[in-house]
């Protein structure tokens, strides 16, 4: 039942970054050009997005009782530290955000959406981003007791 | 702001926040994209089973609703085809995006309406560092 529900959620989910437009790197290079604002081609859609997903998201958090209701308990964060991995890799994939304008669930769907002429440079991204997940996850110790060892 | 497709944004925030809210109460999990990867990366340990599905569950809903409803599709359009700077992106985008624990979606859509402190820092520095990234991409080196 977890796994079903799990595949419902996630198919809600790659639905919505469809619908947004925010799977495609332009549109969301277009809200990032905050230049664009002055000359009047700014596109603010990713505000949208949001405006739709956190109310939703604030109403579930009122409804977070003492068990999910396929599994046994929540598994949520507790850290509050703003510390040096935050600010660091925050800083990091803002750069790499911006170079190119795939954040990792619109890079997910982009490859199962992604036409014949620009699906190779879609996959080059994704193996590229894949591999920066896991040399972060065999070098956390690096980081100290710091960086958490809970993927969020 | 001829670009400017409100109604659209609107609607895929709601599909992606009943996706990240069925996910929390059904299975008690933040819907972090990149906190999935990196359990996918890990056969072994709890949370492997629900990321993979997740994952496959977010290409299965968007190839089917590219499919049921083609005017819903924006082409995936990249400004860049450099090999250098896509890989270089995506090291950065997988490697920032696991030190800081959480991306777009596990600091912005899950951690902003928790109100989590870390999640807004996180927010707005990433935002920030893009937004000033496209700037120089856009404007200083063309």
């Amino acid at each position: 039942m977890a796994y079903l529900l799990t595949l419902f959620a996630g198919a809600l989910f790659g639905a919505g970054l469809i619908v947004s437009g925010m799977s495609s790197p332009k549109k969301v290079l277009d809200f990032l050009d905050v230049a664009a604002i002055a000359s009047g081609n700014w596109d603010p859609t990713l505000l949208m997005v949001f405006a739709g997903a956190l109310p939703v998201m604030f109403v579930a958090y009122q409804r977070v009782g003492v068990k999910p209701f396929a599994a046994d308990r929540y598994d949520i964060p507790t850290a509050t530290a703003v510390d040096a991995p935050l600010v660091a890799g925050s800083v990091l994939f803002g750069l790499g955000w911006g170079l190119v304008g795939f954040c990792p669930g619109p890079a997910v769907v982009a490859l199962a959406v992604a036409s014949q002429s620009v699906f190779a440079a879609v996959l080059a991204f994704f193996g590229a981003m894949l591999l920066g997940v896991w040399v972060a996850m065999v070098t956390r110790g690096l980081w100290g007791s710091a960086a958490r060892d809970v993927p969020v | 702001m001829q670009n400017f497709t409100p109604f659209a944004g609107l609607v895929g925030g709601l599909l992606i926040g009943l996706g990240a809210a069925l996910y929390l109460l059904a299975v008690g999990r933040l819907a972090g994209i990149s906190g999935m990867l990196e359990s996918a990366l890990r056969p072994t340990r709890t949370g492997f089973g629900l990321a993979i599905t997740f994952l496959v569950g977010l290409m299965v809903g968007g190839l089917v609703t590219a499919l049921l409803f083609p005017l819903t599709l924006q082409p995936i359009r990249l400004s860049t085809f450099h090999w250098p700077v896509l890989i270089a992106a995506g090291i950065l985008v997988g490697y920032g995006t696991r030190l800081a624990n959480g991306c777009t979606s596990g600091h912005g859509v899950c951690g902003l309406p928790r109100l989590s402190v870390r999640s807004i820092a996180a927010t707005a520095i990433f935002m920030a560092v893009a937004a000033v990234t496209v700037f120089v991409m856009r404007h200083v080196l063309r």
